[in-house]
């Protein structure tokens, strides 16, 4: 194998340390002013391609490009990206804050990536499983849909050999072994790595990096939604439980409860 | 101090500060109050194997809290996806 060429996905989301709060119209979670950051499944997915590069050597893997669809702000996720050791960035522009950039779902955002894929002609995407906002877990899947490229989801485990690319999955009670040909798709699980920390010297130079901003009009790209949301709510409270002074009282409670 | 000492430990309060922004306990508060405490308690060393010490276990606890900051947010993902306890 000659080179390889890998993208990979970055997105802008809730840090996982807040607590996210739903908004007044009960559409969506509040995102004003509050703490954002890079996927963490994302973060997995960088330091794969990083290490990748580590162990083929930069002259198999030629570049390792960031991708991310958000707004503005999702720049900061892009230099994080950038930081850690990705060498190009490519930006499509959606909404002017976050709260308008919530109209992209799965299928638009695996649009917009296939519009970037044919641009820059990677030959191994590798995304976050999912992202710890919506939980859809869908891009991945759609993205290789879209391209007819195979998949290889929930990685544990990624080995690349000359065009074949050998995945250990997580699934359901176990580990799965697949194998496949390149170009492909790769989504993260927890368990493949451990990303490194985007450090301030790195921060400063990932300033330098080249960054591409592109529209999805620029892309022929409709993003228009396909699902609506019809409402947001938060979980139910925990109730606290009692102490009971009896066996008797306990029966009579349990019979309460109907069990 | 000779001026490659003075370099480091400026560059290690450098990168703690800009850890500490991320310190569960705050920021403001806590973290950059406490890292300014330890680096004036050991304004007065002369000797250069010391300042080495020091500045040795400065890049020791950076470490530590990369390994935190790391931990802590691969316990919080098991622990709303995986349904395990950590």
């Amino acid at each position: 194998m000659s080179n390889l060429k890998i993208l990979v996905g970055c997105k802008r989301v809730i840090d996982f340390a807040v607590k996210p709060r739903v908004n007044s119209a009960k559409k969506a979670v509040e995102t004003a002013n509050v703490k954002h950051s890079l996927n963490p499944f994302d973060e997995i997915a960088v330091e794969e391609a990083l290490r990748l590069r580590e162990k083929l050597g930069n002259n198999i893997v030629k570049e390792i490009i960031a991708l991310t669809c958000g707004p503005p702000k999702a720049q900061e996720q892009l230099r994080t990206a950038l930081a850690m050791g990705a060498d190009k960035a490519v930006h499509v522009e959606v909404g002017k804050d976050d709260s308008e950039a919530n109209i992209l779902q799965p299928l638009s955002v695996a649009k917009l990536f296939r519009a970037i894929i044919e641009k820059e002609q990677p030959n191994l995407v590798i995304l976050g499983k999912q992202a710890i906002d919506d939980d859809a877990s869908q891009t991945g899947q759609m993205l290789a849909g879209l391209l007819n490229w195979p998949q290889a989801t929930f990685a544990s485990k990624v080995d690349i050999n000359d065009d074949k690319l050998t995945v250990t999955r997580e699934v359901d009670g176990g580990l799965e072994t697949i194998s496949c040909k390149l170009p492909a798709i790769v989504t993260t699980d927890l368990r493949l790595n451990e990303p490194r920390f985007a450090t301030l010297p790195n921060i400063m130079k990932a300033k330098k990096k080249p960054l591409v901003k592109y529209t999805p009009d620029q892309l022929n790209v409709d993003i228009t939604p396909r699902l609506e949301i019809i409402s947001v709510t938060e979980p139910p409270v925990r109730k606290g439980g009692t102490k009971v002074e009896s066996v008797e009282e306990l029966i009579s409670k349990l019979k309460q409860a109907g069990l | 101090m000779s001026n490659q000492l003075k370099y480091q430990v400026r560059d290690l309060y450098k990168k703690l500060l800009y850890l500490g922004r991320e310190y569960p306990l705050g920021y403001e508060n806590f973290f950059r109050p406490r890292l300014k405490a330890a680096f004036v308690k050991n304004r007065d060393l002369k000797d250069h194997d010391e300042i080495k010490k020091a500045i040795d276990r400065g890049e020791y606890v950076v470490k530590e809290l990369e390994a935190l900051y790391y931990l802590r947010k691969y316990r919080s993902l098991k622990r709303s996806y995986y349904n395990q306890l950590p």
